[in-house]
């Protein structure tokens, strides 16, 4: 697909309405190209036009500063900054809660100010806006999903209701797990986990919330993060007995059924 | 006789208040050791926070059943205290009920509403001491409450059953009374003598206020703290989104003046010690937090970590972050000034294995009704560990390189950031 990078708008002399931050996940994970894709799809049919940063876009050191590398952190963000400053970038979409979180809390202490917004807002707001149009034959309508809060998008951002009120539009049946919104289980990839084996415990976290979305006997099981994506996928997939629940960002479920 | 007694009466008073107000300058001298944080912005909302959750206990309602309970406990310990004031004057002045004359038929009221809030606070604690030693609820009977804590716990809920009886049983023999739910106990008194029935008037008079000053001096040594310390805490609780870490200006300037040499003054002084190892390396809201916590387990129920049987516990965190400060509180209370004691908060009190599992979910912070961020310290010590002891597993250390060389976690070349592009 043809997408834009920034330095491909400025030799044009053009600015984009928003830049696209893709994240590590959304790059570089195979699982999680497809949910890039997705939105990038949908940001073409929207009409909106965007940008990304490509090969100057660099980890926000999110993982390195939740580990207690606060230097590794400060390296990028000082790196990430220079960048997206010199480029004037005044509103940033992300499909990654992590990058998210760290773009609109934490560079702003450190020089980045940036009107940031998660890819589930944005999609909302898109579609109050009737800028995407879903195709007739909805194929989603009436089927079952539960939503799981992603931690750094819930508690850490207070973002609740975007996920569920795209779903919702889509004429979906959602159901909610018994832990769900600001009491939700984290999947267990948070805080960087991801990069490490779990300590020793009875069981493992992804395990215990797939247990509980399973539980819920929903055809489908919708995250808004890569990392919990990953997460869900595998405590699914671990389960002693074969489930055909499939784990979908919000973004692959809106990209299949706009016009 | 009267005089006597009110003279003893006021010096007892004086000495359980001089004894409990020194003990809470040492707590506020402990908590001070903790490093500066200015904290004194929009003042509205932190008012707000302090009605809404101190007062209002907002996020006790999580679980209404609970709730309740507690604010019958809650409401009937704040508002018998006004009964207070009158047997304090009665103590010292040797009278007998000097408001009754004053209030009229209010006076009747009013007794009869403290009367209905100490049942209800009777039969609050009996509940909640069945939930800890009867159904033995999992959060009550969690090892980091093995010895003390446990007995802390039990023993707060009896001082109030027994506080709650005396209170009532003084009124059952005050023969000039009739309230009501102290007049349901008069039968037990029938053919008692007056002498009798004024005895054990004055022995549950005496015993209830000189128990209520116990407990007061008990408080500071107490989980019990929390009646006090959620009020300060609930006006102090970040106001910033929980996802936020704190930034570390040092190393922001560092990092600041090796990419740009020319913006650094001359003979900058180095930077600080990184993170915290020990309490003293903690902010002092960190360390009130500590002395607020009511040991409920809310966090460590709440916990990915912990509920999946890792050795993490928020709730142990708080727990283990007093203990420290008190240890280092002890230890300049004899030495006159902190003497090395060859311990610490990271390792001696806190493991690396506890802080290792911490997913930063938030999930504690947010359950907390008192606004505690175990977080906030589990974080400030995984900086110290990082960047003070380069301590951190091989595959941290794998993720730190990759971020450094690739600019991402993973072992990927920078140049392929861009390839979901290309593919179909």
């Amino acid at each position: 697909m043809k997408v834009s990078t920034m330095a491909e708008f400025m030799a044009r002399g053009e600015k984009p309405e928003v830049l696209f931050w893709v994240g590590c996940a959304g790059s570089f994970d195979q699982r999680a190209q497809k949910i890039t894709k997705a939105f990038a799809t949908i940001l073409d049919k929207a009409g909106v036009q965007y940008a990304i940063l490509g090969k100057e876009e660099a980890c926000t050191g999110d993982p390195a500063r939740r580990a207690g590398n606060e230097f590794m952190f400060q390296m990028m963000a000082y790196q990430n900054i220079q960048v997206l400053n010199g480029y004037e970038i005044k509103k940033i979409v992300t499909t990654c809660p992590h990058c998210f979180n760290t773009l609109k809390n934490e560079y702003p202490a450190l020089g980045g100010v940036y009107d940031v917004i998660h890819h589930t807002t944005f999609l909302q707001e898109l579609i109050e806006l009737g800028k995407i149009k879903f195709t007739d034959s909805n194929e989603w309508k009436g089927k079952s999903i539960t939503y799981h809060d992603s931690c750094y998008l819930g508690r850490a951002n207070e973002i609740y209701e975007a996920p569920r009120k795209v779903l919702e539009s889509l004429e979906m049946e959602l159901r909610e797990m018994k832990r769900c919104k600001s009491k939700g289980l984290c999947c267990g990839a948070g805080g960087a986990q991801m990069f490490k084996e779990e300590e020793k415990g009875d069981k493992r976290i992804n395990t215990e919330r797939a247990n509980e979305a399973i539980e819920t006997k929903s055809d489908y099981v919708a995250s808004a993060c890569p990392f919990c994506n990953t997460m869900m996928t595998d405590g699914i997939k671990n389960r002693p007995e074969e489930v055909k629940t499939e784990v979908l960002d919000i973004a692959e479920i809106i990209a299949k059924a706009i016009q | 006789m009267a005089y006597v007694a009110g003279i003893l009466f006021s010096a007892i008073t004086l000495i359980a208040f001089f004894i409990f107000i020194k003990k809470l300058g040492k707590i506020a001298r402990n908590i001070h050791l903790g490093k500066p944080l200015q904290i004194n912005d929009q003042k509205s909302t932190r008012y707000k926070h302090v009605l809404l959750l101190a007062l209002g206990q907002k996020k006790m309602f999580r679980n209404p059943l609970v709730a309740i309970l507690h604010l019958f406990v809650y409401v009937g310990f704040i508002i018998i205290n006004i009964e207070l004031l009158e047997i304090m004057i009665d103590g010292i002045a040797g009278t007998h009920r000097i408001f009754k004359p004053y209030l009229g038929n209010f006076y009747d009221l009013l007794i009869n509403s403290f009367e209905m809030l100490a049942l209800l606070v009777l039969v609050a604690c009996v509940i909640f001491f069945a939930r800890r030693n009867i159904i033995k609820l999992k959060r009550f009977n969690n090892k980091d409450l093995k010895g003390w804590p446990k007995s802390d716990a039990n023993a707060i809920l009896i001082i109030e059953i027994v506080l709650m009886s005396l209170f009532l049983i003084m009124n059952a023999t005050d023969t000039e009374a009739n309230y009501l739910v102290s007049s349901l106990l008069k039968p037990a008194f029938e053919g008692f003598q007056a002498t009798t029935l004024s005895a054990i008037e004055h022995t549950a008079w005496w015993l209830h206020i000189l128990g209520i000053y116990a407990f007061m001096n008990y408080l500071p040594y107490s989980k019990h703290l929390h009646i006090i310390l959620a009020f300060p805490n609930a006006y102090y609780a970040p106001l910033i989104p929980k996802g936020e870490m704190h930034n570390m200006p040092s190393i922001q300037n560092e990092v600041l003046y090796a990419m740009q040499p020319e913006l650094a003054p001359v003979g900058a002084a180095a930077p600080e010690k990184f993170g915290a190892k020990d309490v003293m390396d903690l902010s002092w809201k960190n360390l009130m937090d500590a002395y607020s916590c009511t040991e409920c387990g809310r966090c460590s129920t709440a916990c990915p970590a912990n509920s999946t049987g890792k050795l993490l516990s928020p709730r142990k965190i708080m727990m283990d972050t007093r203990d420290r400060l008190e240890a280092v509180g002890k230890n300049i209370d004899i030495n006159k000034q902190f003497i090395e004691d060859g311990k610490s908060l990271l390792h001696d009190y806190i493991s690396v294995e506890e802080l290792r599992a911490c997913t930063t979910c938030n999930a504690c912070v947010e359950e907390c009704p008192v606004s505690i961020s175990p977080l906030d310290i589990i974080l400030e010590l995984r900086r110290s560990l990082v960047m003070e002891e380069s301590n951190a597993p091989s595959e941290w250390n794998g993720m730190f390189s990759n971020i450094e060389n690739n600019f991402a976690p993973w072992k990927f070349s920078p140049d392929d950031r861009d390839a979901w592009t290309k593919q179909d």
